[in-house]
């Protein structure tokens, strides 16, 4: 039968830490991500091979993309924005590569949970883990990059418009704003949420549905829905930090109210 | 009705009500968008990000809709 999940599994313990197959793949992610990083920085000026012009390419493209929106703090928000961008582009990618999910450790486990009337009787059964999961394809790990994203808005705001920035949301200029104050302060926490599950969602759903489709039809099927997720990957990592831009740039804007 | 068919119905209905409203709503946003690219071509870049985003926002819903419905199947 399907094995769907809809929490990570938990591999094995790091001194009573949990690690889980979603936190393997965003840990290998980051490493190859910094070593890259590192070989990029080096390599960009002298190097003539077709990666990093490749690399230069695409962050050029990027760049270009959210200059209209972030304006002249461009420079100053553009490593933000990217990291967001390239580590979800990255993740929900690795999700999508043959072996992962599909390469499972099995382990005996007691059949203790379901048959508590029977504690002493030695019925094992044999679970199957993925090891590898794609890390956006957990909710810990989206709620983790919306947390980041919600708190680096609220830095900026403080940053560029420093008191100022609370006017937004306490006010007592008159019984209209203080009540539209408390309405912003809200969406503002609803930012986390909205982000979170709408990542999540997205790349969960996509799994799901290779798998289903697989399930049902074994040869060449799932090929096209392969093809929908890496533009469905592709366009949740430019939603994701271009809605971090857009309401970066709304809260430094100075407003006239 | 027992609890396991009522999950059921619900899986299937959380969804399919959900997905009703998203799917107007990027309808009406994609065929805004072609009417703005109409009136004006020079604009394409920043209709089609517009459109991108307004997008994303109207299927953020459907998707809530969906994370409750495989909530419902998978737990």
């Amino acid at each position: 039968m399907l094995h769907i999940s809809i929490k990570p599994e938990v591999i094995f313990t790091f001194y009573g830490l949990p690690v889980t197959n979603s936190m393997i793949a965003s840990i290998v992610l980051t490493v190859l991500f910094l070593l890259f990083g590192i070989y990029f920085s080096g390599a960009v000026g002298r190097s003539k091979s077709k990666l990093v012009f490749f690399v230069r390419f695409a962050i050029g493209k990027l760049y270009d993309l959210f200059k209209p929106v972030t304006k002249e703090k461009s420079r100053e928000l553009f490593p933000l924005l990217a990291s967001f961008f390239f580590f979800i582009l990255l993740s929900n990618w690795l999700g999508l590569l043959p072996g992962v999910g599909s390469i499972v450790i099995r382990r005996e486990v007691p059949v203790s949970e379901e048959t508590i009337d029977e504690p002493e009787s030695a019925a094992t059964r044999i679970v199957s883990t993925p090891i590898i999961r794609g890390a956006t394809a957990d909710l810990n790990t989206t709620i983790a990059l919306g947390l980041f994203a919600f708190v680096a808005i609220q830095l900026l705001g403080f940053k560029y418009l420093g008191w100022q920035y609370l006017k937004k949301f306490i006010s007592v200029a008159s019984p209209i704003a203080f009540f539209t104050g408390i309405l912003e302060l809200i969406s503002e926490f609803s930012k986390i949420v909205s982000f979170a599950f709408r990542l999540f969602g997205n790349i969960f759903a996509g799994e799901v549905l290779i798998a289903v489709i697989a399930f049902l039809i074994p040869v060449l099927a799932s090929f096209p829905f392969l093809m929908l997720e890496v533009f469905v990957g592709f366009i949740q990592a430019l939603v994701f930090s271009m809605l971090t831009a857009v309401f970066i740039s709304s809260a430094t804007a100075e407003h006239h109210a | 009705m027992d609890v396991e068919s009522a999950k059921q119905l619900a899986t299937a209905l959380a969804i399919g009500l959900g997905a009703i409203g998203p799917g107007i709503g990027i309808g009406l946003i994609g065929g805004k968008a072609i009417e703005a690219l109409g009136r004006n071509p020079e604009a394409e870049s920043s209709i089609r990000a517009t459109m991108i985003l307004a997008i994303a926002f109207a299927e953020a819903i459907a998707i809530y809709a969906l994370v409750i419905s495989l909530i419902l199947k998978f737990t």
